[in-house]
């Protein structure tokens, strides 16, 4: 277990590396976010339906779809001068590899979604922070569950082309049940309504990490394998 | 050290390998060579693991970590320094790190790539690259080196400084070499043993000997040329 954490951390650490020298796709991701939550904050007609009523929809989508951009990445970094090949020839475990470009995954979308929420804050005025640390707690259960569907679903589809249209396809219909969750948690917390109303969703959106980390650490192996 | 046992595999209903069987003790370096097509490039991926023969066994003694891999593309990472990708490829291999340091620094000595150490792969020229790329493979201190048309894109000068690096390689008497390529005039000369590949099969496989470049040269056009 050791050794499969310490081969995870040395592979997260160097797609941290790389994204750090270049960071196009975190500044994308960044200006991705902007982009959206203004088109929505102009979209909108705020006399026919309640910001909070929309507002839990729109943080949502507008992570799942810039979380997107970054999931894209994780594998293309591989296929520069054929790394894949060499990390698969390498003496680590599988499960390694996927559980670096999950950690990676993971910080990067946690760095947008940090950038975001403050934007969403300021452009739909939602007063987030009283609800912070709860709400904080949230976009981080939820985003497990999907970074860690989106890190298997990048690795299948690298190899096929056109493989940044694939993965949105493949990969949305798995993102409807945390989506569900974390809408409909994040709605009560905007109303300032005990959580206790939502304990299902809770349990489901606990559930869905535990689950899918699981399946997708041993599936892993089997999508990059030939 | 290198050894397959019958391996066949295929793509799809097209046949790449058909019953290639032969070992390769320490010490001896295959030249394998064959047109395009040949099975060649599979026959590599096939003893690195990366594909699994449908039928047949192949390996290499001391399995995956025993491997340093050259090929056309250097594996490297274009944005990062040759010392972080060389740092990062140790570390798969867990070398430790103070040991890693000191190889790193030997191995930049010994390829000439003392000034380039801390350069991004990105900015290096394509022979500059194959040398970082030979000393990513030879990090961890690997035992079989897997060599796929290594020489590829070089010039005449380039190519003729990697033979080099690659005959300092094969000269440890406890390490075996298979180079795979298309071109005869290439990598003959640290060749112990020659091999021919064609249409997934081995077709010859026998000692160096005296043979010259030319006489393998001519002995393989005329086996590829159905003789």
């Amino acid at each position: 277990m050791g050794e499969l954490l310490r081969d995870a951390w040395v592979v997260a650490r160097k797609d941290l590396a790389l994204e750090l020298r270049t960071r196009v796709g975190l500044i994308s991701a960044v200006v991705f976010t902007a982009l959206v939550l203004t088109v929505f904050n102009f979209g909108r007609d705020p006399t026919a339906v309640g910001v909070l009523d929309l507002a839990p929809s729109i943080l949502w989508v507008t992570f799942t779809f810039a979380g997107m951009l970054s999931l894209n990445r994780a594998f293309q970094l591989e296929l520069e001068n054929q790394a894949l090949e060499g990390l698969l020839i390498s003496p680590i475990d599988r499960r390694s590899l996927y559980l670096g470009k999950l950690a990676a995954n993971l910080v990067f979308v946690g760095l947008v979604e940090t950038v975001g929420l403050p934007l969403f804050a300021l452009f739909f005025n939602v007063p987030v922070w009283d609800i912070l640390a709860p709400l904080a707690a949230v976009i981080a259960v939820a985003t497990i569950g999907f970074v860690a569907v989106g890190t298997l679903f990048s690795a299948l589809v690298i190899r096929v082309r056109f493989a940044e249209l694939m993965l949105p396809v493949l990969l949305l219909p798995f993102l409807i049940p945390p989506l569900v969750g974390a809408v409909q948690v994040t709605s009560r917390l905007f109303s300032h309504r005990p959580l206790s109303e939502v304990e299902g969703w809770l349990k489901l959106l606990l559930a869905y990490d535990l689950v899918f980390v699981s399946l997708a650490s041993l599936l892993f192996p089997t999508t990059v394998d030939e | 050290m290198l050894w397959a046992e019958g391996v066949r595999y295929s793509y799809g209903a097209v046949p790449a390998l058909q019953d290639v069987s032969f070992t390769l003790p320490a010490g001896r370096t295959l030249a394998l060579f064959g047109p395009n097509g040949a099975g060649k490039t599979t026959l590599l991926k096939v003893l690195a693991g990366l594909l699994r023969p449908r039928a047949g066994k192949a390996g290499v003694e001391g399995g995956r970590s025993a491997i340093g891999w050259i090929g056309h593309q250097s594996l490297l990472y274009g944005q990062l320094t040759v010392r972080e990708n060389l740092r990062f490829w140790g570390a798969l291999y867990h070398v430790p790190s103070g040991p890693l340091g000191d190889r790193i620094e030997l191995l930049g000595g010994r390829l000439d790539l003392g000034s380039l150490l801390d350069r991004r792969v990105a900015t290096l020229s394509r022979g500059q690259a194959q040398r970082a790329a030979v000393a990513r493979a030879l990090v961890h201190d690997p035992v079989v080196l897997l060599l796929d048309e290594p020489f590829t894109g070089l010039d005449r000068v380039a190519a003729s400084e990697l033979s080099l690096l690659l005959r300092g390689f094969a000269g440890g008497g406890n390490r075996a070499t298979l180079l795979v390529t298309h071109n005869v005039d290439e990598g003959t000369d640290l060749a112990t043993d020659i091999g021919i590949l064609k249409a997934g099969r081995l077709v010859e496989l026998a000692p160096r000997g005296g043979r010259t470049a030319a006489e393998i040269g001519e002995r393989y056009r005329g086996v590829v040329a159905g003789g």
